[in-house]
């Protein structure tokens, strides 16, 4: 009875696990791939950051001092290589576009970043940042296969070139993307940076991350212990119970 | 000295150390509990966390509008363990849900409810109730958008009822729209009110069973069973202290359910994003409408069964209706099941067919309120099939089990078609 019990119980759990997680529905994404634990990806993806994005995108949740302190770089890298707006090293990552200037251009005020791969997943990001392509009716020139009509223009062309769309036969949907003009960096370097720089949202989607799992072998470990002595003590007391 | 002491106590509370013998090391518990028994003291333990979390989760969050989603990421990035505070919270809350149907489906199947336990079940579910209510109010508080349209979901669904719907709506949060005004109630009624109940009906609950006992797998009753053990000559054979004996065999119970709490609370927080909703890391929105608005899993079958009645004569009330029906009728169990056998061990095969279709309409039910059936049929059935109908058939069909089954168990035991297998006279089995 006890073993039918947790093996339904653990099968029931291992179905939970495995069935699809809950995405909002769309076309299955190949994997991000990237890993927090890998400090150098995770310094790339800031330095991609605060090169391309902080132009337009804040990241209102997340202060200079703690970047510094989480990737492990002095307060002199962070404040000469990755601060350009002139900000506190203790202030948040704001970006200086104005929020008027920036729905004038684009349509909209660039959305922040600090919780964009919570909200949308890794997996998204990352394609999105992969499915820019040259869209001559579009009003900016750009246009994504992920986010159709995106309103943001693609400003990681000079890295990865210019795509172009394949469209399907009925003339409508896009059927696959084509490098029609390189950029300077060859595909799998540009697939690389945009997995560094999907890294380096990911952490800041939630710094805690880091700490957790560094935490959380130890606290399981200190469980175990403890479940065993106390089942050892449970034994023990039980073993004139019949 | 401590002697000394405990005498100067006993003069003052002399009702202190019986009242402790009687709920502890005199509580004769039947010692054949087996692994469903954990649940209650978990039940208590999950408890705990939630207020001792709540208690620090308060002194950092905001419950206005214009603060909430902020402070809740001041708590995750800035505040010294907010963060384990945090999840330890939202773990919590969802764990809460799954030991309590464990423990709800352990009385189910043991006939725990049934006489004298009668009372001990009606506070059970009126916990239930309450639980339910204090969740849906806490999952309103980070004030992300799920949060948002859940709550204008939720809350809408009082709108369905004729006449006063509208203004009842609008009385309960405060605003046309979930709102300012809706967080501080909800904040209010989530940190204070409620808990306050909630305990109280612990206590209630707690109070109830130790007068009447524990039932147990055999769904003998110990009390009426042969006398005399080693700690007391007239007390049940059966039985033994519940301290230490099962506060021991808690203990290791606990120990394991940290170690699956600790594992999602380190390592898979989200879990998946059925813990906590990948839509809810966008702020509380009213132009934004959520791709799929649904309740947290916990909430998902009672859900499941709004959406499935359709409404008619203009109005789409027999839904809510059919909802609060699906937990009312849990209420009522004790009086529609009057089956004399209490274990499902002793009990005629129409019960045990009966409760796996109940079981297996309550998971379908979730399946549709989590939408994974939308998942589930194009992969089963071929992607062409009408997404809807196979959905509100499916779900009508579970929806007719799960109040199938008590209509079943009302006609079994009232009139007598259940053959029962004999049941033992004392309690066969312990480990």
């Amino acid at each position: 009875m006890t073993k039918r019990l947790i093996s339904t119980l653990l099968l029931s759990l291992g179905l939970l696990l495995g069935s699809a997680s809950a995405w909002a529905e769309g076309p299955e994404l190949p994997a991000a791939g990237n890993n927090l634990r890998d400090q150098a990806s995770l310094q790339r993806g800031a330095h991609l950051f605060f090169n391309y994005c902080v132009g337009c995108h804040s990241l209102k949740y997340m202060r200079y001092s703690r970047i510094a302190q989480d990737l492990n770089l002095s307060e002199k890298d962070v404040m000469q290589n990755l601060n350009f707006t002139g900000a506190k090293f203790d202030d948040p990552v704001i970006s200086h576009m104005p929020a008027e200037l920036a729905t004038k251009a684009f349509g909209k005020d660039p959305p922040d970043l600090s919780l964009e791969v919570s909200a949308k997943g890794a997996d998204w990001v990352y394609a999105y940042l992969n499915s820019f392509y040259l869209d001559p009716k579009s009003p900016i020139g750009w246009n994504n296969t992920i986010l159709p009509n995106a309103a943001m223009p693609f400003p990681l062309w000079e890295l990865q070139g210019e795509q172009t769309a394949v469209m399907g036969k009925d003339g409508h949907a896009v059927e696959k993307l084509e490098l029609s003009h390189p950029g300077t960096m060859t595909p799998a370097q540009y697939q690389q940076a945009t997995r560094d720089l999907v890294n380096f949202l990911d952490y800041v989607s939630e710094p805690a991350a880091l700490q957790r799992r560094h935490y959380g072998v130890w606290v399981i470990l200190f469980l175990a212990l403890f479940t065993f002595l106390a089942y050892l003590l449970k034994k023990e007391y039980w073993k004139d119970v019949h | 000295m401590a002697n000394a002491f405990v005498r100067w106590f006993d003069e003052r509370a002399p009702g202190m150390a019986p009242m402790y013998r009687k709920h502890m090391t005199e509580y004769y518990a039947p010692k054949n509990f087996n692994l469903w028994y954990y649940f209650g003291s978990l039940a208590i333990l999950v408890l705990v966390n939630q207020i001792v979390t709540g208690i620090f989760l308060t002194m950092n969050y905001d419950p206005s509008a214009a603060g909430a989603f902020d402070s809740v990421q001041y708590i995750m990035r800035d505040v010294e363990w907010g963060w384990l505070i945090r999840y330890m919270h939202t773990t919590g809350a969802s764990l809460f849900f799954v030991v309590v149907f464990l423990h709800m489906f352990r009385g189910i199947m043991y006939g725990s409810f049934k006489k004298p336990r009668e009372l001990v079940w009606v506070l059970g579910m009126l916990i239930f109730l309450v639980l339910m209510a204090e969740a849906f109010m806490g999952y309103v508080l980070p004030w992300g958008n799920m949060s948002f349209w859940g709550a204008k979901v939720i809350v809408s669904l009082f709108g369905t009822i004729p006449v006063i719907g509208g203004h009842l709506v609008e009385w309960i949060m405060g605003d046309f729209l979930p709102a300012d005004s809706t967080l501080n109630r909800f904040f209010a009624l989530h940190v204070i009110a409620l808990p306050l109940v909630l305990l109280l009906l612990v206590v209630l609950h707690l109070a109830a069973l130790h007068e009447v006992g524990s039932n147990n797998p055999d769904g003998v009753d110990v009390k009426h069973g042969p006398k005399g053990n080693r700690w007391d000559a007239l007390k049940p054979a059966d039985g033994i202290p519940f301290h230490p004996y099962y506060t021991l065999k808690d203990l290791v119970g606990v120990g394991v359910f940290l170690i699956v709490a600790a594992f999602i609370i380190f390592f898979a927080p989200t879990f998946g994003g059925w813990f906590l909703e990948h839509d809810n890391s966008i702020a509380a929105n009213n132009l934004l409408t959520p791709a799929q608005i649904k309740p947290v899993w916990y909430f998902t079958a009672f859900y499941a069964i709004v959406r499935m009645v359709p409404s008619f004569a203009g109005t789409a009330v027999w839904g809510v209706i059919a909802m609060f029906g699906s937990i009312a009728v849990l209420f009522a169990l004790p009086w529609i099941d009057v089956g004399p056998v209490k274990s499902i061990r002793y009990r005629g095969t129409g019960y045990k067919v009966g409760l796996t279709v109940f079981v297996i309409a309550f998971l379908s039910l979730m399946l549709i309120g989590t939408d994974l059936t939308d998942v589930l049929f194009p992969k089963l059935f071929g992607a062409d099939i009408d997404l809807t109908t196979w959905d509100n058939v499916f779900g009508r069909i579970m929806t007719l089990a799960y109040f199938g089954f008590f209509v079943f168990l009302w006609l079994y035991t009232h009139l007598g078609w259940e053959k029962t297998k004999p049941v033992p006279e004392r309690v066969t089995t312990h480990d």
